[in-house]
């Protein structure tokens, strides 16, 4: 029997998780403001010191594992080709793998290009371009662009198979940092990139976290495993899959508002549901997680309004409705303390729900053909999905959870989005920590989420 | 080793004689890159663009290929595939006409060779074979 301390490096907070494998349970929770600029174990110190007088206990734990997106989490770049092809695959690789994807190039890499990736924050550059045997023209240029740019960040290269000695030859020339993995579309709109994630997460534990001054949070009881997003998923799947004879909720959805982003997880391959249903377009990954860097509740809010219609009449008269978003939008640590705030974030969560969902899910479309009606899908069909879950800071702390977590089911049209699911909440924020417990107790952290996530009323 | 692009064009879903080409042609050792039926003009230029396609092959069975592939070459050059060859070949046009006059239409819309109904697969191999080098 062990005592597991997860600790989860967010942006804003550092969220503590105390586990008793013994009571399968945990022992208690705690946070703090993180402290990434300074030290970071200034934070985690103050967080335990809650978390000990809390549980009035000081505990000596066998191992504590921690998860982080502080510093902005994962920043990606992809240059690839075609942007419904090899470019949306590799997005969609870099998003499983828990990174963000700050810029997307197409086609041939420009000057201009270059010189955004030499001066952006990015982390890791992911790039791919043709299928196996396909295009060299434009992707071998896009490989010596990038070598010649000699990047100071580490590059991956997924792309067309025929081009790894060039980029061996150009890489190794100009001392990049590289690796390289299998390509992510060997095929036309067939996507493998387990590999790329391997290595995302690879670099991720060794370059990445040092950079942010996460690396010295290890020692010999202490490890980091995954950037946060990627222990949801590890979470989201097993809560989905169960674990040998302990059943698992089947497919499901996980949705995490945030002051940055909003991400969408989906569990289940959401094949057509009938038999006339033709099924196009990029394959979809059983595991499937979107990452929206324009929603969010605080840092995003800026861009979140543009879909919000701010003078709108249905909202409430005695909010200026403007104002409150704009006072968001200048204090990214703005906390939501009365009825009225919580309102705002109501709204503005909501069309997070609605939009991220929107994105995510698959749509449903049908032609007039020579033999009548033809319907064709294209990504997954989600209608049946179950149970939809809620997390996140933008969620949890919400007294309007239920009705946020309902645009799920909103502007159903085209959209293959759950239809009448079951809500739940991830009411003690603990579904991120809990992916790092899958890693060496998958039972016990099954048990957890089975019991710890709960249903939302009816109402 | 030549790259074929091929698919049915528009709101057409005859999939089995498009897995023959598929067969065929693989065969005739040819890389082969299906995208399958209910395929639009913008399917079939993208998987040449990432394949660096040397010919589309575009089948249509129901009829109504000729408004399918209207802009189609145009479309191509303005992608940067102005060498690669244009095939189709099917039930290209509604009812019965003259091949001739079909022929000379889709030649005029860009296409290098146009074949009629009832073509094999097999017997377009020589004129593959002859534009490909191969």
């Amino acid at each position: 029997m062990k005592k597991y301390l997860l600790v989860d490096f967010g942006s804003t907070f550092t969220k503590l998780t105390a586990v008793d494998t013994k009571k399968q349970d945990i022992i208690g929770t705690s946070f703090s403001l993180s402290t990434v600029k300074t030290n970071i174990l200034i934070g985690y110190q103050k967080a335990l010191d809650e978390l000990y007088k809390k549980i009035n206990e000081k505990i000596i734990f066998d191992e504590v594992l921690a998860c982080s997106s502080a510093s902005g989490g994962l920043k990606m770049a992809v240059s690839g080709l075609v942007p419904s092809l090899t470019v949306e695959g590799a997005k969609r690789a870099c998003m499983g793998a828990g990174a963000k994807v700050d810029y997307l190039f197409s086609y041939r890499l420009t000057s201009q290009d270059i010189t955004t990736l030499k001066e952006s924050e990015i982390d890791i550059l992911l790039l791919v371009g043709g299928i196996d045997g396909g295009n060299e023209t434009i992707v071998s240029h896009n490989i010596i662009e990038v070598a010649k740019a000699k990047l100071p960040y580490p590059v991956i290269y997924a792309g067309n198979n025929k081009l790894i000695d060039t980029v061996k030859y150009w890489f190794d020339k100009y001392e990049l940092n590289y690796f390289i993995a299998p390509n992510i579309m060997s095929t036309i709109n067939v996507l493998r990139f387990e590999e790329t994630r391997k290595i995302i997460r690879e670099i991720f534990l060794t370059k990445i976290i040092e950079a942010k001054g996460i690396k010295q949070f290890e020692n010999e009881n202490r490890t980091v495993l995954y950037p946060t997003p990627e222990s949801l998923l590890k979470a989201s799947l097993l809560l989905a899959d169960g674990y040998q004879q302990e059943t698992g909720l089947g497919d499901l959805m996980v949705i995490d508002v945030g002051g940055a982003t909003t991400d969408v997880y989906s569990m289940g391959f959401g094949y057509p549901k009938k038999t006339d249903v033709i099924l196009k377009g990029l394959e979809e990954t059983y595991d499937k997680r979107t990452v929206e860097g324009d929603l969010g509740l605080r840092v995003s809010a800026a861009s979140l309004r543009d879909y919000l219609n701010c003078d709108s009449y249905f909202y409430r008269e005695d909010i200026n409705f403007k104002k409150e978003v704009e006072k968001r939008i200048f204090d990214h640590n703005y906390i939501s303390s009365n009825e009225n705030d919580y309102y705002v974030d109501k709204i503005m969560a909501s069309k997070c729900v609605e939009i991220a969902t929107q994105r995510h899910v698959g749509t449903i479309n049908s032609y007039f053909g020579g033999e009548g009606l033809i319907y064709f899908q294209e990504g997954k069909d989600l209608t049946d999905i179950e149970t939809v879950i809620g997390t996140g800071g933008g969620l949890i702390y919400q007294p309007f959870r239920k009705e946020v977590l309902k645009n799920v089911e909103k502007n159903q049209d085209n959209d293959l989005r759950p239809k009448s699911p079951k809500y739940y909440i991830d009411d003690d924020y603990i579904m991120q920590t809990m992916g790092l417990l899958s890693e060496k107790e998958p039972l016990v952290a099954l048990k957890i989420l089975k019991k710890r996530i709960v249903k939302l009323d009816e109402s | 080793m030549k790259t074929i692009v091929i698919g049915v064009i528009g709101s057409d879903v005859h999939a089995v004689g498009n897995k023959v080409i598929e067969y065929t042609l693989k065969s005739a050792g040819y890389h082969v890159v299906n995208i399958g039926v209910l395929s639009t003009q913008e399917d079939f230029i993208e998987a040449a663009i990432e394949s660096e396609a040397d010919l589309i092959l575009v089948s249509s069975l129901y009829g109504h290929g000729e408004i399918d592939v209207r802009g189609f070459k145009e479309k191509c050059i303005e992608h940067g595939l102005e060498d690669v060859l244009l095939y189709i070949g099917g039930n290209i046009v509604v009812g019965k006409q003259s091949f001739f006059d079909v022929e000379k239409r889709f030649k005029e819309m860009g296409f290098n060779r146009v074949f009629p109904p009832n073509f094999k697969i097999e017997s377009a191999l020589q004129y593959i074979k002859e534009d490909l080098g191969e």
